[in-house]
């Protein structure tokens, strides 16, 4: 029944998001960008969701995950589609989107493999570490642009790109997490020792909600480098990382929906506080703080049962 | 030669900045079990206070060194500790018997809303800081000039360090505090009262971060709301690399990593500088994630 209802969902975002592509030209492209956005942010915010909420690997180094493939992708469609006509780009484009997941996911590998010895807040520092390492090799790399930026990236995302693959993450995330496999996730996150103790291999879960979260950063990445066409290593530091954290912890660890719903929230906000622009990250900070002492659970997901009412734990 | 000398006397007085910040991390870290991520940001709160203050304290004294630098470095230092005890009275204590996570999450936010809260109030445009050490050399030889700046950080530094072991070491506060981080609650049942021994060790932590503030400013004197981000971190890697909760470990971990990050930057590549420190702590993690000072802890069910 659930796996039903989720292929109904995730057939009708296909569907949607292909018929909004025909008309997208029509938008207004103020509105326009502050959609796309939200898909990107949808994708970024789910993706890290499942590393934080579901695993319980509390990780800082998402927009690492997102620069490698957004460089990936942007190395591909900038060498080879001065070449190709419109009509192959689409397999192009698709063909980078791929790449620049699967080399994200192999850096996710590599991040997720000293994660097995690493928890809370030793976890957080070194991701962190990751991702500052990954900004600065790429900024002394010159074929990448180094500090200047990569420019001459086609615009390839859409909108059925980019809804597309957010519609993907929420459909494989939703039944990963439905799935018995999937319940490995939250039993992890919970007890660790406990969830070995029936037979769960933590190593795993982990280094697989690393590998999937971190291909799912490099594809928005990658729709983000093929809509901005231009990427420099600034745009991809620690503050796009927390600004991803924020996403999660306001939407709710472990709720698909409420990430989701604040995914999009804290995307239109700085746009319609665009005048208190110097006040939004004080803004988020203090929510922040807020919401950990007020509703540690998020803003949009009612308390869960049970010896703790938090629902991370470390 | 004497360039290796001259990179060895920088990267200690860096270093020695490095081990003030890291003695904070560390000693909270002892007593909380967490991480405080906005040490860093206390850091940056006491150059401005150094920034604001210097003008005034020098028309007051005239520019002499040996008055003009106690002051403010006592006034600084104060500032910070306040700052530091109620970031802990509002943000912290309300959290104490929560989820480590939460914690973390809460000292991310609050990290965030001192930088951005700076950028507000101070503007976040770079400030330059005001020089109060008199330049000049001290030793002046064919192989190694130190300037006056060098041995007033090394000496200020390693001044405070002393202070601090003698604070922790020799008083009744800080059996104290030694106690606390053994077992708060066996601490408590001694009497201790552990918010008051905890709101002290903000206070040190603090301070010590205020003194390394106005002592980094002094060598590298542009100023702004951010610049608390990655010596903050730095010296965090320099509080893991010599085994988290131990004092004499922190001092040695922040030299390493001065001197080891002053010679990347002096022989390889100064663009490399911010990834050296990170490099170190994934390796440490890896290889020895109880440092070089610290006891390996054994999970419990």
């Amino acid at each position: 029944m659930k796996l039903h209802k989720s292929i109904i969902f995730f057939a009708a975002a296909v569907v949607v998001s292909f018929l909004v592509t025909l008309v997208e030209h029509r938008l207004n492209p103020y509105y326009f960008q502050i959609i796309i956005y939200i898909g990107i942010n949808i994708v970024l915010a789910s993706s890290l969701n499942l590393i934080n909420g579901f695993a319980g690997q509390f990780s800082l180094g998402h927009a690492g995950f997102m620069a490698v493939g957004a460089y990936t992708s942007a190395v591909l469609t900038a060498k080879m589609s001065s070449t190709a006509t419109m009509l192959l780009n689409i397999p192009l484009f698709a063909l980078a989107l791929l790449c620049g997941g699967i080399v994200a996911a192999v850096f996710g590998l590599l991040v997720g493999i000293p994660s097995l010895r690493l928890k809370g807040d030793y976890l957080a520092i070194t991701t962190l570490g990751f991702g500052e390492i990954i900004r600065v090799i790429v900024q002394n790399l010159d074929f990448l642009g180094g500090a200047r930026g990569f420019t001459g990236i086609p615009k390839l995302s859409n909108f059925f790109w980019v809804f597309l693959t957010a519609a993907t993450v929420i459909f494989i995330i939703s039944n990963l997490i439905n799935s018995t496999y999937g319940k490995a996730y939250p039993a992890v996150r919970d007890d660790e020792i406990a969830a070995e103790s029936i037979g769960i291999s933590s190593t795993r879960v982990k280094v697989m909600a690393f590998v999937t979260g971190a291909f799912f950063a490099g594809v928005a990445g990658a729709l983000y480098a093929h809509f901005v066409t231009y990427i420099n290593p600034a745009q991809f530091s620690f503050l796009k990382s927390f600004e991803i954290v924020v996403m999660v912890i306001i939407g709710g660890m472990g709720s698909i929906l409420g990430v989701v719903l604040s995914a999009i929230l804290l995307t239109i906000l700085p746009e319609v506080l665009r005048t208190m622009a110097q006040y939004r990250m004080v803004i988020y900070s203090l929510l922040l703080i807020i919401i950990m002492i007020t509703r540690p659970q998020g803003l949009f997901m009612r308390p869960r049962f049970g010896r703790h009412k938090a629902v991370v734990r470390v | 030669m004497s360039e290796l000398l001259q990179q060895i006397v920088n990267g200690i007085s860096l270093g020695s900045i490095y081990a003030l910040i890291a003695l904070g991390y560390t000693m909270i870290y002892g007593i909380l079990r967490f991480i405080n991520f906005a040490h860093g940001d206390v850091f940056m709160v006491g150059a401005f206070i150094g920034y604001y203050l210097t003008p005034q304290v020098v028309a007051f004294t005239g520019g002499n060194f040996l008055l003009t630098a106690p002051i403010i470095l006592v006034v600084a230092m104060l500032g910070c500790s306040l700052l530091g005890v109620t970031i802990e009275k509002l943000a912290y204590r309300p959290l104490r018997s929560r989820p480590r996570l939460t914690v973390l999450i809460t000292a991310i936010g609050v990290s965030f809303f001192l930088e951005y809260g700076g950028q507000l109030i101070f503007g976040p445009d770079p400030k330059l800081f005001p020089t109060v050490i008199p330049s000049g050399s001290v030793i002046n030889t064919e192989y190694i000039i130190v300037g006056t700046g060098s041995i007033v950080v090394i000496v200020t530094a390693f001044t405070l360090m002393m202070l601090l072991r003698f604070i922790v070491f020799n008083t009744k506060m800080g059996t104290a505090m030694r106690a606390v981080s053994f077992d708060h609650r066996v601490a408590s049942l001694m009497g201790i009262n552990i918010d008051t021994i905890i709101s002290f060790t903000f206070v040190l932590g603090s301070s010590l971060a205020a003194a390394a503030a106005l002592l980094y400013a002094s060598i590298y004197p542009s100023i702004n709301p951010l610049m608390g981000i990655f010596p903050g971190l730095k010296a965090f890697v320099a509080a893991v690399l010599g085994g988290i909760g131990n004092l004499a470990g922190a001092a040695v971990g922040g030299l390493i990593l001065g001197v080891t990050e002053t010679f990347v930057s002096g022989y390889i590549s100064s663009s490399f500088r911010d990834a050296i420190a990170f490099s170190i702590l994934i390796l440490i993690l890896l290889f020895k994630p109880s440092g070089i000072f610290g006891r390996h802890q054994r999970e419990k069910v």
